[in-house]
């Protein structure tokens, strides 16, 4: 505090006596109006801490007078969801999956549960696109190429038993075994073999030898054009879609020591309704196939004259 | 430390604004009913748009993401034509402020026209200015408490109206209303209605021009959008100083015309009768046409004296105009003592030098004519309106609204937009072919259900496929959007498959009018950056 006050001459106002380039600020008191708001907002905000959580200790913080908690809430409309969606999933549970895309209701909230269910259990390993990692070896669920098959009843079959599961006794199993016993020329010829199945460069002469002994050891599981066997989940080695590489040392590689892919079973851990959701969700990737017994849908097939898939993606939303 | 400290808060001055009549207040009652009667009516104004959709002529659907008014209907991918009328609604402010000064404030906006209703009230029930001054100061007595009771009832009753009429825009107005009425509304609408009614009620009754001065951005931004050619209300004090009671003679002139008292009463000032006429006999200094009345102080709504200069709090509401004219007409001097002006149009006189401007003074504003004619004169109003720096902003503000006007008409009631699925960016078939996937987003806007008919531009030999069946069309319903998956695939050996990316159009028509829209994208092939990253691990 200075003795000295200075008065702003042209509004007979005092100054703060603060200047910048020469202009000075007045000292004008404030609204009183605004001091009382201003402790209005202070009870407004100790009578909102009363109320409500707000003060962190070390245990927990302060519950407040009305108990309120989002947590709570949240709970809460999980709940209510839940109870509206029980009918729903009641009926998943008991519906023949191959008929579930006639019940346009069914089958959306079916693939939205599916969604989310992939999201939290699949997608560690077969990726939030669904794609597979090829470097890997976890398939692509989204291409026309399925180990074990590609109908509904199929995937949700796959889903709720695993693949080489050990702990399920009904789990889709089969092994590749060993060819290192072959000489290293031999495998050689395999491989050349196998590469001309699906045109892609190779020597033909040892192609050619290839072909007898693929007949003689492959041939059981992988058929007689390597077209493969999904009884056995033995790859279709005549197409373009190769799981674990399609280079002559890859295939050399899976030849001397196979790999084969482990997928754990869900029946336990999703139960039946998820289950189902996922195999829906799945099977409209764009991969999925008709079921062979249905003689009104077009048979498995290639790309090409693809079997329809049902339609998760489009769902009415007016809000965009 | 040798005087107090002066005092860190300060009460509100309460303002007892004395009713006026003139051009401007006419103005003012006009755009105050036009402006009021339109926010009260639209939400009621019907406009059929047949079975499935509202026919509430203007309404704000937030539930559905749809904007109607009258023939036009907004989607949410079209905000830019509400973005486009924010813009024009800001350079429309430029160009009134840049050209009138703040007639926004002073006519246009809510708080003013909400402020001057409640003190119509006011007036209407505790009396003119003097009627409210002696009321102020009165004992809190049962007359005193009826006063404001009913005052503040009224207030209410406007209030609640001010925010019931809000609610109305994003409802359907009738069932609200009825919904409102039997408590089966949503919450929401009634906290809407509380927080407007109580907002109006205290900032229109008792704030009102403390909200301008201490909480409205507006009267800072806006003092940035004026020149000194801008119009803005200001007071000729080349004219009306050095101000007094008036000489022997004008005061004469004055009471055969009105009679002194009458003005007294009128203005409810004190006039010191002893004061008139003396200092000019004692200093000998010719006196202005500002006899000092008040009469401009007392109407003003914002409590200033406008004779003290451009001041932040002025809303250029130009009542000062209206009664100060009233004062001119009444001694006999032309008007516009206080008036429309420029701060650029003074005339090039040096303070104080009477004579220079004597001929202005005594002939009517706007007239100056004749063989005394000075070598200045004002400026004629339209060269203050229309300025290169107005016309700027006239063109630019066209120019916003013609583009409007114009996407408007050309907006196709169907519309798609596309997105590449990118997770992952291709997959191979088994037959080697390659697949791509995209989200598109089918918009009707028809009222009724409509079938799109997708297909496909590119080079090469690609194929589109629907999923969820064969057949190329999807069938969108009414006024809704559809998001539909499309797989494209190209044969193993095209270039589309084997090379990076190629370029795709999908062409969506409506079967039934034969509207066609069409978006661009690309497609992946294996060659794509991302697969060769994939491949390379």
């Amino acid at each position: 505090m200075t003795d000295t006050r200075k008065i702003d001459p042209a509004t007979n106002t005092e100054t703060t006596g603060h200047s910048w380039d020469g202009i000075e600020e007045l000292n004008t008191p404030l609204p009183r109006w605004w001091l009382w708001t201003f402790y209005a907002t202070i009870v407004w905000g100790v009578i909102y801490t009363i109320l409500y959580p707000a003060w962190p200790l070390v245990p927990g913080a302060t519950a407040g007078l009305l108990g309120y908690s989002t947590r709570a809430e949240v709970a809460a409309e999980i709940e209510r969801v839940a109870l509206s969606n029980a009918d729903l999933e009641r009926r998943l549970t008991s519906v023949d999956l191959t008929a579930l895309q006639d019940d346009e209701p069914l089958h959306r909230f079916a693939v939205q549960a599916g969604r989310s269910v992939f999201a939290a259990n699949c997608s560690q390993c077969h990726g939030a696109g669904a794609g597979g990692v090829v470097a890997s070896g976890y398939p692509n669920l989204l291409d026309d190429d399925w180990l074990w098959g590609g109908s509904i009843d199929d995937i949700a079959y796959t889903v709720r038993h695993g693949i080489r599961n050990e702990e399920d006794p009904d789990t889709r199993f089969s092994e590749m075994p060993p060819f290192d016993w072959m000489d290293r020329s031999e495998q050689d010829a395999i491989a050349h073999f196998v590469r001309s199945l699906s045109d892609l460069a190779h020597d033909p002469v040892a192609a050619d030898t290839g072909a007898g002994l693929f007949a003689d050891n492959c041939s059981s599981c992988h058929g007689e054009a390597g077209q493969g066997d999904r009884t056995l989940g033995a790859p279709n080695l005549a197409d373009a879609i190769w799981l674990r590489g399609s280079s002559h040392e890859a295939i050399l590689r899976q030849l001397g020591t196979p790999r084969m892919g482990v997928m754990p079973a869900w029946q336990a851990r999703l139960g039946e309704a998820d289950v189902r959701a996922v195999a829906a969700y799945v099977h409209g990737l764009g991969g999925g196939e008709a079921t062979a017994a249905d003689p009104s849908a077009p048979a498995p097939a290639p790309a090409s004259t693809a079997a329809p898939a049902p339609a998760p993606a489009a769902a009415d939303d007016p809000a965009r | 430390m040798s005087q107090n400290p002066p005092a860190l808060f300060a009460a509100r001055e309460p303002i007892f604004p004395r009713r006026v009549s003139g051009t401007f207040r006419r103005l003012k009652w006009l755009i105050l009913f036009v402006t009021l009667g339109i926010y009260y009516v639209t939400p009621w104004l019907r406009w059929d748009r047949g079975p499935n959709l509202p026919d509430q002529a203007v309404l704000v659907d937030l539930a559905n993401r749809r904007f109607h008014f009258f023939w036009i209907e907004i989607w949410p991918h079209e905000f830019y034509f509400v973005a486009g009328l924010l813009i024009m609604a800001g350079l429309g402010l430029f160009l009134f402020t840049s050209a009138l000064g703040r007639v926004w404030c002073g006519y246009a906006c809510p708080q003013t026209v909400w402020s001057d209703l409640f003190m119509t009230v006011e007036r209407w029930i505790e009396g003119d200015r003097n009627a409210r001054i002696r009321l102020h100061k009165a004992p809190w007595d049962v007359r005193k408490w009826r006063l404001r009771l009913s005052k503040w009832a009224l207030w209410l009753a406007i209030a609640v109206a001010t925010g019931g009429a809000w609610v109305f825009y994003f409802a359907d107005a009738p069932t609200l209303a009825r919904d409102l009425i039997t408590l089966d509304a949503a919450p929401v609408a009634y906290v809407t209605i509380g927080v407007l009614t109580a907002t109006t009620f205290v900032f229109g009754g008792f704030m009102r021009e403390q909200v301008c001065i201490y909480m409205c951005p507006w009267p800072r931004i806006q003092g940035a959008m004026m020149d000194p050619g801008t119009l803005t209300v200001g007071y000729r004090d080349w004219r009306g100083e050095p101000r007094g009671k008036g000489g022997v003679k004008r005061q004469q002139a004055a009471a055969e015309a009105i009679g002194r008292g009458d003005a007294v009463a009128r203005y409810g000032v004190a006039v010191d009768k002893n004061a008139a006429g003396t200092r000019q006999a004692r200093t000998g200094e010719a006196l202005g046409d500002c006899i000092d009345c008040h009469a401009c102080v007392a109407v003003c709504p914002m409590g200033i004296d406008i004779r003290e200069g451009q001041q932040m709090e002025c809303i250029t509401c130009a009542l000062c105009i209206d009664a100060c004219d009233d004062v001119m007409a009444r001694i006999g001097r032309p008007r516009g003592l206080i008036d429309y002006l420029a701060l650029d149009d003074r005339p090039p006189t040096v303070p104080g030098d009477r004579a220079a401007v004597a001929g202005l003074a005594e002939a009517p504003a706007g007239h100056v004519a004749g063989a005394t004619q000075p070598a200045w004169q004002p400026k004629p109003l339209w060269q203050h309106v229309f300025r290169p720096r107005t016309l700027v902003y006239t063109c630019a503000w066209a120019a916003i609204g013609v583009l409007l006007v114009v996407a408007l008409f050309v907006r196709p009631e169907i519309d798609m937009t596309i997105a590449p699925v990118r997770n992952p960016t291709f997959v191979t078939l088994s037959d080697g072919s390659i697949r791509n996937a995209y989200d598109v987003r089918l918009r009707n806007k028809h009222g009724e259900a409509r079938q799109f008919q997708l297909s496909l531009v590119a080079d090469g030999d690609l194929r589109l496929m629907l999923e969820g069946g064969p057949g190329r069309s999807v069938e969108v319903p009414a006024d809704a959007t559809r998001l539909q998956r499309v797989y494209v695939i190209a044969p193993p050996q095209d270039p589309a498959a084997t090379g990076q990316r190629s370029d795709l159009r999908f062409w969506v028509e409506d079967t039934v009018s034969g509207e066609r829209a069409y978006g661009d994208t690309i497609f992946n092939g294996k060659d794509s950056a991302d697969a060769r990253h994939a491949n390379a691990g």
